[in-house]
């Protein structure tokens, strides 16, 4: 039992990697504002494409939503950031996160803001034409909000899988809250800096995982 | 040159979707501050051709003339000639994430470029009108279907069209709350506003219209005065429907 604590809960190791660990959230947290936005971003365009009129602007783009939703995110930031270089594209950790991010991100968004969109009924956006509206007026001000409030939940549960998998920008050693904490365990040998990394995780998302479900209770009803 | 132009004309206008044709060869004119009911069984197009009129859907063939506008024309401003044409639906189509007034306001603000205190006091004056100043904040969703659709009809009237279109005004509505949307429509009818509306009120139609039209597979079968149209119908297929519909 001591043996267990000592190597899981052992706080002297811990605030000795407290300066490293907090230098990894605020990557982290870096790295959660880039790709969350640009995600947001990317998933509400390519959305709108996969509901343009063209059909073939509409396959494409559905392709591709199909295609960055298969790859295994890891697989897909390896290969930005060890794969890219033979094509004499060579990518900062940071960068290649950030595009990685992008492209899986935008995929997982557009699903859901498709689904939102498809659920604000057609009545809506021809009530709209008929005053006059521009067909992307009446997607801002009209379909657009609602089909937001539609799935919210289902956003921010992207959103929450989103910061969980910034983690991974550790295997191209972007010095992230999981790197540092590694990097902590292998010098201390000790577990401790990976359960307090554990922690910090928990006690970030644990409040908006609450807020998720409070959200998804006031929908569901 | 005596006889006033017509404000709304199709010519051989042809919708299809498909292989089905829905409208096949519609010939309609509409004179300034008159008043058309289209009647006619379910599916026979008379939504489509309504929808048409403001290019909500696009005809296959044929033309469309808005106050000497071709509004097939590649140079025409679809959005600018549906501020005058205002179109009221049978679901109301109320923005449900919107006040009363924001619903009213949107395009005055949008398209109309008013700013906003403009565009509120036109909110207000148009919700007088049908009678809901004391909903100007509600939301929707706290209204009765005759109350949305009162505020539907404030909404197409704010622009001041000059032609309104009404899809089925009352069929979603409970029975005690058509009155009220038909009491608005009369007012409007009263004020001069000229309407096509596709409806199956007969006794409104019969107070109301100057003229209706009887509408079955695609085609206008036969037009005339109400009294003409559900008193004497000529064709077999107005008979038929009329007396459907009086039972
Ligand atoms: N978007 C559409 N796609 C395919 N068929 C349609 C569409 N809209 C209407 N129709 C068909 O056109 C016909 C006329 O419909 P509609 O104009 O709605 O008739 P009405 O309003 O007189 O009931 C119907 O057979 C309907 O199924
Ligand atoms: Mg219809």
């Amino acid at each position: 039992m001591e043996i267990f604590l000592d190597s899981f809960f052992n706080f002297q190791i811990m605030s000795e990697a407290s300066p490293l660990l907090i230098r990894g959230l605020g990557t982290t947290a870096l790295l959660c504002l880039v790709v969350i936005p640009l995600g947001l971003i990317g998933g509400l365009t390519v959305a709108l494409m996969a509901l343009s009129r063209s059909p073939w602007l509409r396959w494409g783009t559905i392709a591709l939503i199909d295609f960055f939703r298969a790859v295994p995110p890891l697989v897909l930031l390896i290969f930005i950031y060890s794969g890219l270089p033979f094509a004499d594209i060579e990518l900062s950790p940071f960068t290649a996160v950030c595009v990685g991010f992008f492209l899986n991100n935008s995929a997982y968004y557009a699903e859901i803001y498709r689904a939102g969109i498809e659920s604000v009924g057609v009545g809506q956006m021809e009530a709209a034409r008929s005053t006059g509206l521009k067909k992307i007026q009446a997607l801002v001000y009209v379909v657009l909000p609602q089909a937001t409030r539609n799935v919210l939940p289902d956003l921010l549960s992207n959103t929450i899988e989103v910061v969980k998998l910034t983690s991974i920008a550790s295997v191209v050693a972007l010095q992230e809250l999981l790197y540092s904490a590694d990097m902590a365990r292998s010098v201390t040998y000790n577990s401790s800096p990976i359960v307090m990394a554990a922690g910090i995780y928990l006690l970030i998302l644990w409040p908006v995982v609450r807020m998720l479900s409070n959200l998804e209770h006031k929908v569901g009803k | 040159m005596d006889t006033p132009q017509p404000i709304l004309e199709a010519q051989d206008l042809r919708k299809s979707f498909g292989t089905l044709e829905v409208l096949q060869g519609i010939n309609f004119s509409l004179l300034p501050q008159e008043m058309v009911f289209l009647i006619g069984p379910s599916g026979s197009g008379k939504s489509t051709l309504l929808r048409c009129f403001n290019r909500l859907e696009e005809p296959t063939g044929g033309k469309i003339i808005f106050d000497g506008v071709d509004l097939m024309s590649p140079d025409v401003n679809i959005n600018t000639m549906r501020q005058q044409i205002g179109m009221v639906f049978q679901q109301f189509n109320l923005y449900p994430h919107l006040s009363v007034t924001k619903n009213i306001t949107l395009a005055l603000r949008k398209v109309s470029k008013k700013d906003s205190s403009e565009a509120d006091e036109i909110a207000r004056e148009m919700l007088k009108r049908v009678g809901l100043e004391e909903k100007a904040n509600a939301h929707p969703d706290e209204l009765s279907g005759g109350q949305q659709q009162r505020v539907a009809i404030a909404r197409a009237m704010a622009l001041e069209p000059k032609v309104m279109l009404f899809d089925e005004p009352t069929s979603a509505l409970d029975p005690e709350l058509v009155g009220s949307v038909l009491q608005v429509m009369q007012k409007l009818r009263d004020s001069g506003m000229t309407m096509v509306v596709v409806s199956h009120e007969m006794r409104f139609a019969r107070d109301a219209a100057d003229r209706v039209a009887f509408m079955s597979e695609g085609q206008i079968v036969e037009e005339g005065e109400p009294g003409a149209i559900f008193e004497n119908p000529q064709q077999k297929r107005t008979q038929d429907f009329v007396s459907e519909i009086s039972r």
